[in-house]
């Protein structure tokens, strides 16, 4: 009846996972029961949860992100405080515990963590920017925000129910075959991974068809923002890999569920076979993330220099050159393999040739900021510390694709350091930039610039306190994952970076400081015009927050940034364009279809993971009605009344006579 | 080794010595141990290739920093003195400049990847008059197997060879996938089921080296260290004659006790072989390590495990 399935299942005798479950439970208790007694439900209902709003499942994604950020975290603190302890003594973990916490950190991490912030800012600025009302397929978009957070609701489900996979966040086989690993780790790892993958190639299809489709008249491609750019090229590389890993883990299920041998040690398995493939998968990955996070530094480079970007075709050239270069660089994850010198060579040029890209990147936001007037708030705050940070990392990198000296450093504390460097200088400074600089945008209110700045400088202390001993113990000679340590020369390395663990801590703190006070203060803080940072893309040609509908009428883009052109025509002939002809609007309904079919593969996957035959039938077949059911529909758009339309606009024509008098006034436009 | 020619002035040298020095002169770390503080020529090589191509790039990446940081703080909106050019965007010149110094910069580094790795190719064999002793290693879960054919003894965690001598490393694995690392030695490679890997090193003196898996192989991994003794010449004849002929043989029956899952191995060696063992692992004659066993200390009980959650 349950498969598997029974009471040794829940962590009684570990008291971590066990306490830590009864904490999150009694919270989620706790938040269910508020949302009831609030009477909460409807408007989440029909505001959030069945939206197909892109701005809505934008800030989803966000949210999701932002909790798994610090789910990861609490994963890190664990490690790195456990490796301190565990020098020539036990440490608190025990191997099967600690080899889950840090297989859970880089899954949570990178999949569930940075993937889905990402996607959201992705989801939330593209239409936006593009001067358009939706995404090409808004409510295939819901179902692939709903598909992730199953994923990710799955991942947290082993925390309390089984176990989670203890083979690394790749789970490389043999080791990740039933032979050598037979818990259910595993296997929450492939549903969770497997159900998370469909959903983010979803969202891909669906930026690409949008980028490539839905522009507003005008926008020709190398009008868009750079961030479209970025997101199309991040967009192109979730299409074309994805499917690689959604391949390369059925073979893995397959191998587990059904006893083949793809990458088995014997009967013709190939293990080599998966390393090649997931990574063929995973080395693009890095740059789905880094590349959105790019384009989001160019955004803020070029607001707060108050200039156009340096180099605009320049910059795309560049970004299309790492989105293809990217593809050809898998192999250098395991030059220690043994392929010979001239696959190394090869793959260590094009490895190395990446560099050029983000080369000619950096030195073109530098000179985005020469001869401008450049500001100092948050956002670029954070974009300087991605300078810094960033250049540091890919010197590591450039070093580690040396096939001679990736020999000594591979699978290092060196590595971690490395690709620690790369994503979080990278990535999740790009995504702090990003979260401060259109927060407004989403919310109406900015946040509280204090509290900001004391968070970027114990995030960037913290970080180089943290991370530069790593790279210490690597050239040491330390290797990664290792639960227990008897070299004493690593002793004070390591409990250095557990000094940066406590800033970062800190850093984490003055942020949910920041947006507690930012709350508090919302009525201060509160974004007026639209216009909060002087922008010169369409998003903020709209209210903060922007209507359901974003534009009243669409744009007519006539040159690279869009909004930065009505501006200055509004200052020279000092008045806004005329008051346009409204129409009324078509868009699209509420759909609870993503929902309902990540409720039912959230089920399927879980029965899957415990043999429970019955159940995956019955949910799978579930999730498929859903869709049957969703596609007979007859009614799928919906008529906003000119009136309504007319009301909105008329609103936001006033607060852009405000604004108008202020730029006239204070003379900041040239 | 033929001795790689891309530069390698004397400040690379001196560097070398200097970076762990300097790094332990912070009074916290030991001198030895890392791989800036090599024992034999590939390590030297390794090294020498590390900190050469980190200095080349630290040469543009250094003043490409303080740019950044320089335009940022003259061009800052407070500073009257910097002019405002709001309309600045396309250069042609600056556009040539800023996509050739990483491009030749990548260029530069090309040559040196590609001389590097077919000089340091972990298949090929170190140039010396002497003759290269073999071993053959097996990584199991989770312990090191060395066999010396030539000598008839096999060792388990603990790896002697004479100093100034190439070894030939034959690597294979009989369960999962790990990396055979000394550090102070130089280059790593996989250690992978049904494979065979070829490493070549040499210690240049006697030392004591750790040893080490650099490829996660599941629970016992963090144990997977094993002793390396580099021993004159001279000695190494004498532990080999200590060795061979006392204690334990390795037969396929004490191998296949150590394809048993065990944690914290003791070094131990073996007075005999069977000389066609290591083909048999590496050729699966000899099925791969079962995993963990039921009842075993490490089994997951019902395929859930009853002690580790995440």
């Amino acid at each position: 009846m349950l498969g598997k399935l029974d009471l040794s299942a829940i962590p009684l005798s570990q008291p971590i996972p066990l306490i830590t479950s009864f904490v999150v439970i009694l919270i989620a208790v706790a938040v269910l029961i508020l949302i009831t007694a609030k009477g909460w439900w409807p408007y989440l209902w029909h505001e959030w949860i069945t939206s197909v709003d892109h701005k809505r499942i934008g800030v989803m994604y966000c949210l999701l992100g932002v909790v798994m950020l610090i789910r990861g975290f609490a994963d890190a603190i664990m490690m790195r405080t456990h490796q301190a302890l565990a020098i020539d003594a036990p440490g608190y973990l025990p191997p099967e515990h600690y080899d889950q916490v840090f297989t859970a950190h880089g899954t949570i991490m990178i999949l569930f963590g940075a993937m889905p912030l990402v996607l959201g800012f992705m989801n939330f600025l593209v239409p936006l920017q593009l001067g358009v009302r939706d995404v090409a397929f808004p409510t295939f978009n819901s179902v692939g925000f709903w598909l992730t957070a199953s994923g990710a609701l799955l991942v947290n489900v082993s925390l309390f129910v089984g176990e989670f996979a203890r083979t690394g966040w790749l789970p490389y086989p043999p080791l990740s075959e039933t032979t050598y690993t037979p818990g259910v780790g595993v296997d929450y790892y492939l549903w969770a991974v497997q159900i998370s993958g469909v959903g983010t190639l979803i969202t891909g299809i669906n930026i690409v068809t949008t980028v490539l489709k839905m522009r507003c008249p005008g926008m020709s491609f190398l009008r868009m923002p750079v961030f479209c750019w970025t997101a199309l090229a991040s967009c192109m590389l979730i299409v074309a890999t994805f499917p690689i890993l959604s391949a390369t883990l059925a073979m893995l299920t397959l191998d587990r569920y059904l006893g083949w041998h793809y990458f088995t040690n014997t009967a013709g398995g190939n293990p080599m076979m998966f390393v090649n493939l997931v990574w063929a998968w995973g080395h693009p990955e890095v740059y789905i993330l880094v590349l959105p996070a790019f384009g989001i530094f160019s955004e803020i480079f070029s607001t707060f220099s108050g200039k156009p970007l340096f180099g605009y075709r320049s910059m795309v050239a560049a970004t299309l050159f790492i989105c293809i270069v990217s593809m050809m660089v898998w192999l250098h994850h395991f030059f220690t393999m043994g392929a010979g010198p001239a696959v190394n060579t090869f793959f260590g040029i094009s490895s190395s040739i990446i560099a050029v890209g983000t080369g000619v990147k950096i030195y073109n936001w530098i000179f985005t900021m020469y001869g401008g007037r450049v500001r100092f708030e948050v956002p670029m705050l954070w974009s300087m510390g991605f300078i810094f940070t960033f250049i540091i990392g890919g010197l590591t990198g450039v070093l580690l694709a040396i096939p001679p000296a990736d020999f000594v450093t591979h699978n290092s504390m060196f590595l971690v350091a490395h690709f620690h460097n790369v994503i979080i200088g990278g990535v999740v400074f790009g995504i702090f930039a990003g979260l401060e600089f259109w927060f407004p945008k989403a919310f109406g209110f900015r946040l509280h610039e204090g509290w900001g700045k004391v968070a970027f400088w114990f995030a960037f202390i913290g970080f180089w306190v943290t991370f530069t001993p790593l790279y210490v113990l690597g050239l040491l000679g330390m290797t990664r994952r290792l639960q227990h340590i008897n070299i004493e020369a690593w002793r004070p390395w390591l409990y250095i970076s557990v000094i940066g663990v406590g800033i970062l801590i800190l850093g984490v703190i003055s942020q949910v400081m920041q947006l507690v006070v930012s709350i508090r203060d919302r009525e201060t803080l509160r974004d007026v015009t639209g216009d909060p940072w002087d922008g010169r893309s369409l998003e903020w040609a709209t209210p903060s927050p922007p209507p359901f509908f974003n534009f009243a009428v669409m744009p007519n883009v006539e040159g690279e940034e869009a909004y930065w052109g009505i501006k200055l025509r509004a200052v020279e002939t000092q008045q806004l364009s005329p008051e346009p002809k409204y129409e009324p609007i078509h868009m699209p309904v509420n759909s609870p279809v993503g929902f309902f079919t990540a409720f039912f593969t959230t089920v399927f996957g879980f029965a899957m993971v415990w043999y429970i035959w019955w159940l995956a039938s019955v949910a799978l077949v579930a999730a498929f009605v859903g869709f049957v059911v969703f596609a007979w529909r007859d009614i799928h758009e919906f008529e906003v009344p000119i009136e309504q339309v007319a009301s909105v606009d008329r609103a936001r024509r006033a607060a852009r006579e405000a604004l108008l008098e202020k730029l006239t006034r204070q003379e900041v436009l040239p | 080794m033929g001795r790689l020619q891309i530069p390698k002035g004397s400040l690379c040298r001196a560097l070398r010595g200097a970076l762990p020095c300097g790094l332990s002169s912070v009074g916290l770390a030991s001198c030895s141990g890392g791989v800036l503080d090599p024992l034999g020529p590939v390590g030297a090589e390794n090294a020498t290739i590390l900190i050469d191509s980190a200095v080349i790039m630290l040469a543009i990446v250094v003043p490409t920093i303080l740019l950044a940081f320089w335009v940022a703080w003259r061009y800052r909106a407070s500073n009257p003195r910097g002019e405002y050019l709001p309309y600045w965007s396309y250069s042609g010149r600056v556009e040539a400049v800023v996509w050739s110094i990483p491009t030749l910069t990548v260029m530069f580094l090309g040559g040196l990847i590609w001389i590097g790795s077919y000089e340091l190719d972990p298949f090929r064999p170190l140039p010396s008059k002497v003759r290269p002793l073999e071993v053959q290693v097996v990584s199991l879960d989770w312990k090191w197997l060395f066999i010396y054919p030539q000598q008839g003894i096999a060792t388990i965690n603990q790896l002697v060879v004479p100093a100034a001598t190439p070894v030939h490393f034959s690597i294979t694995s009989a369960s999962v996938f790990n990396a055979f690392f000394v550090p102070r030695l130089g280059s790593m490679i996989y250690a992978m089921p049904g494979m065979v890997s070829q490493l070549h090193l040499q210690a240049d003196d006697p030392g004591q080296l750790l040893g080490i898996s650099a490829q996660f192989s599941g629970d016992g991994f963090s144990d997977m260290q094993f002793q390396v003794k580099s021993v004159p010449a001279a000695d190494f004849g004498a532990w080999v004659a200590s060795v061979r002929g006392t204690g334990p043989v390795l037969d396929r029956a004490a191998y296949a006790e150590l394809l048993q899952q065990a944690q914290r191995v003791p070094p131990s060696t073996y007075g005999g072989i069977d000389p066609q063992l290591f083909l048999a692992v590496a050729n699966q004659q000899i099925a791969p390590g079962p995993g963990p066993q039921p009842g075993g200390p490490h089994h997951a009980g019902r395929e859930v495990s009853t002690s580790g959650k995440d």
